[in-house]
């Protein structure tokens, strides 16, 4: 497939480091476009701030870079207004589970057809590499100096306790199984999440001694399990292992869709 | 028997305000309940889905400023409503509308502050905050109305401006404006002189989202129209993406504070009273206006030279009539909700050339007309 | 002599970062290391997965199938 022809090209190369697992998934994205056969113009893609928000300053459509976190919330108004606008927002960890966490689990919530896909680096990898949600407990990082004391979020379930409609995992090493997620993530009508778990070689992997990126792709192959494998494994044996898979894939009516409704009635009464 | 004029309501400050934006054209309506602002978001929650409108109570005052701004970009005039605590934060996301150059309209029912501080009661603790709430050199246009009426007009012309100069616009009411029921008689559609945004004319691949024109107000594409382009809050240059150059950032940030500067005629508005032989000038504006009225018009009747100035428009600062006008005076006094926010623009605008006496009241209870007119009356 | 056909491997040295994913992923082992960029070293041994294009996390490399050729 030519990817080119979603790109702006003057803006290539991309700013992302060398191995950064970022433009893996953004080729993801492109391809399921590609393979959707969607108008570019019906396409809108939002983002927050992060090298993961420098995302749609390189593809050809719509494109939203907003506050730190806040994708999510200016999504909703444009989706609301524009209804037949696909609209996709990309988010790092930070992003979504930290400072954009409230918006994140009330879009879940309202069922607001949006795709989110989450970059998950486990870091800040835009300002340095400082200690996210997602951050295992222990791992270092800029702000964690001697291991970071908290215990980290599971993006997915939250996502999933939140209610959005369809979550899936997975690694950019996995790159069918993305595929496959992102796909069923676009098709479907609702909030959707697919999360991937993406290298940082800069901010993480060096902190935290765990080499190049072919290393911590190296990593993903050899510690991911399925959702159903890891049923049948203990607590111990699941230990630093990545749970990857589809979380929830469920019907259930959407915002627009449930407001839609409103409108009717409302405009019955006069 | 004469039948009632349907047009004649006898409605609220914040009944107006949704009024107004329905006249508007406002379809798309964000918020997050506070009080004494939440009468806006329940007439809305009601009256929008009539008009085809959409409503959404977000999770909290920043997802409302976005998701505002959100609809803006998908081409629905959009608007948000507040108080104090909820306005503090919303200024993030208000920076991004000034820098992005999204119309959206930011209401906000002024209550006691600082902090929690007096939510059932009125001041006007956030002239200054409406101006520089938000980071970084911006420009923004505030106005304040004194009655229901005025509330209705001026939502109007919020989202009039905000369309005509592709800037958020802020409507600073307070708790004695937002919660005082007066009679309307509301104007007929016709008479609003509605404003759209100004599209593109040129094709997608001549398209500069933030072209350097002769008007220095760009024109605006929706999303999902054809244009795609790039929005972020960024410092860009004339595309709209990202750039470290210099002069290309000055010349971008230049424009869009200038952009504001420049028709600040066709922006500011004051109401003047008695003004012409006035030896003592009162300044004030929203609900504290309405006492300064009253003040002046008694000290007239008592044979004091009293006048009034009213700020309809907050900001851009009417500098240049305050300055004129105060010229011929011999003191001026400045009634306001707050310890002198407005009356130190005053000072300077008149360049300390004379006494500005303030009053101000920050315990929640209104300025009253005898508290402004006794500074009015008092002998040196 | 009937030429066996295999596909097509480009690299964009221009956009290519180094990362050396496409080398160490390949299932077949194209790729070499070169002194600064990736070379395809062993084109024969293509069997058009596709997967170094797909990793390729900076859009440097493009595999064309031989029927596109
Ligand atoms: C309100 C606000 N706070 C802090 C920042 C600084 N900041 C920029 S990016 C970022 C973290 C990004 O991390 P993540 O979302 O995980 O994205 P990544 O860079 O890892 O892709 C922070 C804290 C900001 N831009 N705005
Ligand atoms: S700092 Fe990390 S996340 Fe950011 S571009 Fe570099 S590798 Fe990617
Ligand atoms: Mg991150």
């Amino acid at each position: 497939m030519d990817y080119l022809q979603y790109l702006r090209l003057d803006k290539m190369p991309h700013i992302w480091c060398d191995g950064c697992g970022h433009g893996i998934i953004l080729k993801s994205i492109l391809r399921t476009i590609d393979k959707l056969g969607w108008d570019k113009n019906d396409i809108a893609m939002v983002s927050g701030i992060g090298c993961s928000g420098r995302t749609p300053g390189y593809v050809d459509f719509n494109t939203l870079h907003t506050t730190h976190g806040r994708a999510l919330a200016f999504a909703t108004g444009l989706k609301i207004a524009k209804p037949k606008l696909h609209v996709i927002v990309v988010s790092g960890d930070g992003d979504a589970a930290a400072i954009g966490g409230n918006h994140f689990i009330h879009a879940a919530r309202r069922n607001i057809d949006i795709t989110m896909i989450i970059y998950n680096n486990y870091i800040y990898g835009m300002t340095g590499g400082q200690v996210s949600p997602t951050t295992p407990s222990g791992k270092k990082a800029s702000t964690a100096p001697y291991g970071n004391p908290d215990m980290a979020f599971d993006i997915s379930r939250l996502a999933q306790a939140a209610g959005a409609a369809y979550v899936a995992r997975s690694t950019v090493y996995h790159v069918g199984r993305t595929d496959k997620y992102i796909e069923q993530a676009l098709k479907k009508t609702g909030f959707s999440v697919v999360e991937i778990l993406t290298p940082c070689p800069t901010s993480y992997g060096r902190q935290n001694k765990e080499g190049t990126a072919v290393d911590m792709m190296m990593y993903q192959k050899s510690n991911s399990v399925s959702i159903e494998r890891a049923k049948k494994m203990s607590e111990e044996e699941l230990e630093g292992k990545i749970i990857t898979g589809v979380f929830v894939d469920k019907e259930q009516e959407c915002y627009l869709s449930r407001y839609n409704e409103i409108v009717k009635r409302a405009q019955s009464i006069k | 028997m004469e039948k009632p004029n349907p047009n004649i309501k006898m409605w609220q400050g914040n009944v107006a305000c949704a009024e107004g934006a329905l006249a508007a054209g406002c379809r798309f309506f964000a918020g997050y309940p506070i009080t004494p602002s939440s009468e806006i978001a329940e007439v809305l929650s009601r009256r929008l889905p009539m008009f085809g409108g959409k409503f959404i109570q977000m999770e909290d005052e920043i997802g409302a400023m976005g998701a505002t701004i959100g609809a803006s970009l998908g081409g629905v005039k959009a608007m948000t409503a507040t108080s104090g605590p909820g306005f503090s934060l919303k200024q993030e996301n208000l920076g991004f509308a000034a820098m992005a150059e999204v119309p959206c309209v930011i209401i906000n029912v002024q209550r006691g502050g600082p902090s929690t501080g007096l939510p059932t009661h009125a001041a006007q603790g956030e002239l200054m905050q409406a101006r520089w709430g938000t980071h970084g050199d911006h420009p923004i246009i505030v106005l304040s109305p004194c009655s229901v009426r005025e509330t209705y007009d001026m939502t109007v012309k919020a989202f009039n401006l905000s369309e005509k100069y592709r800037t958020p616009v802020i409507l600073l009411s307070d708790e004695i404006v937002g919660h005082l029921t007066e009679k309307v008689e509301v104007p007929p559609i016709e008479e609003l002189g509605l404003i759209n945004r100004k599209k593109p004319t040129v094709s997608p691949d001549k398209y500069l989202p933030y072209e350097m024109d002769e008007t220095d107000i760009p024109a605006m594409a929706n999303f999902g129209e054809g244009y795609r382009y790039h929005v972020t809050g960024l410092a860009h240059d004339e595309t709209g993406f990202p750039t470290n150059d210099p002069l290309k950032i000055e010349a971008q940030l230049e424009r869009l504070n200038r952009k504001i500067d420049r028709y600040r005629d066709d922006i500011v508005e004051i109401e003047t009273l008695y003004t012409d032989d006035a030896e003592i000038l009162v300044i004030s504006f929203g609900s504290t206006a309405r006492s300064a009225r009253r003040a002046v018009a008694n000290a007239r009747k008592n044979g004091t030279k009293a006048g009034l100035l009213r700020q309809k428009t907050v900001w851009p600062m009417p500098y240049r009539e305050i300055e004129a006008i105060g010229a011929n005076v011999k003191r001026i006094i400045v009634a306001e909700m707050n310890l002198g926010q407005l009356a130190h623009e005053v000072e300077w605008a008149v360049r300390r050339s004379k006494p500005v006496v303030r009053v101000n009241k920050i315990n929640g209870e209104p300025i009253t007309p005898k508290e402004i007119y006794n500074s009015i009356v008092i002998k040196e | 002599m009937v030429m066996k056909k295999f596909p097509k491997i480009t690299i964009n040295e221009q956009w290519c970062k180094s990362c050396e994913i496409c080398v160490e992923f390949c299932p077949k082992k194209v790729f070499d290391m070169g002194r600064f960029y990736p070379v395809v070293a062993r084109p024969e041994d293509c069997i058009d997965c596709k997967l170094c294009e797909k990793l390729c996390p900076d859009f440097a490399i493009t595999v064309t199938s031989p029927k596109e050729t």
